[in-house]
């Protein structure tokens, strides 16, 4: 009965102070007006990786600061600003690291060329074990 | 040729040990910023309490080396830094501090209970002067030279065994 009053009383418990008291900001989950503006917003946001919780977007993750990078993101495409010149903006401060899309660049390539050297290599493995089986 | 047919046993036996090697030893969560080694962004943030300076760009760039603390009356690693930034300021350390997400009430109480090093701060209450420099999280702390360029991050809290180092750089910045 103790254990069950113990995590019953857990249930209660206030999460520790990891989040600010403060209300998201403005367009952090407000979609913008332009149906058009709003959808290059959602686009860019699906892309950015979220600072805290780094294996989400922006758009999916609850983190504060998250919703301080929708609304980032929101205010300067709704101030005309392109999709890409937010994206480098973030890329100057945190690196390519920020982005779900990877430039191709040196260090990148093997990630491109991956899926087609697979390819190829399938298709040699295909190749022999149907001509083996043919023989017969 | 029967010596292929080791191959995919092979394959499988390195993807397992790249997989236990990451296990063993996870990738660093810490997001470095860019910004080190250029000039603070641009910006200007409203005074965090009526009682104190408010902080700009123009502000970081006056010819002194300083810190530049992000922090937060919610964030419970900053109250563990605040003596290590109140020593930092005993040793002549000038420090700014950016208040994330913070309300003035609750940064009154948490500067009375831990100590005022701060000689300005700035409100951030949409994180964008954190997001401008970089930053990833509270507390973090920059340090600034005096023409205004970030010389150096310092991610997490301040422990007293960083006072040194963070005195040097400073110290190194002018």
């Amino acid at each position: 009965m103790r254990r069950l009053l113990f995590f019953l009383a857990l249930t209660l418990a206030s999460p520790a102070l990891a989040d600010s008291n403060l209300p998201p900001a403005y367009w952090a989950n407000r979609q913008l007006p332009d149906p058009q503006k709003e959808a290059q917003a959602k686009a860019l946001m699906e892309e950015i990786r979220c600072l805290v919780c780094q294996g989400e977007s922006i758009a999916d993750s609850d983190a504060d600061l998250a919703g301080d990078m929708r609304d980032l993101v929101r205010r300067r495409i709704a101030a005309g600003e392109r999709p890409s010149a937010i994206r480098s903006w973030l890329i100057q401060r945190y690196g390519a690291w920020i982005t779900f899309m990877p430039p191709s660049e040196p260090a990148t390539w093997p990630l491109w060329l991956a899926p087609l050297a697979l390819l190829v290599a399938g298709a040699f493995v295909a190749r022999a074990r149907l001509k083996t089986r043919n023989r017969p | 040729m029967k010596a292929l047919r080791f191959v995919p046993v092979a394959a499988v036996a390195l993807i397992l040990i790249a997989l236990v090697w990451r296990l063993a030893n996870p990738p660093d969560p810490d997001v470095q910023s860019a910004m080190v080694g250029k000039q603070v962004p641009v910006f200007a943030a409203a005074a965090g309490l009526p009682e104190k300076s408010a902080v700009s760009s123009a502000d970081l760039a006056d010819g002194r080396p300083k810190l530049v603390n992000f922090f937060a009356s919610w964030c419970v690693p900053c109250v563990g830094e605040a003596p290590v930034l109140t020593i930092l300021k005993q040793q002549g350390v000038p420090i700014v501090g950016i208040a994330v997400r913070d309300r003035p009430d609750d940064l009154r109480q948490f500067l009375s209970s831990n100590g005022d090093p701060f000689e300005r701060i700035g409100s951030d209450p949409e994180s964008r002067v954190q997001l401008a420099f970089g930053s990833a999280g509270v507390p973090e702390t920059f340090v600034v030279d005096g023409r205004g360029i970030i010389r150096m991050q310092h991610i997490g809290p301040i422990e007293s065994s960083d006072v040194p180092g963070l005195v040097r750089a400073v110290r190194e910045a002018r």
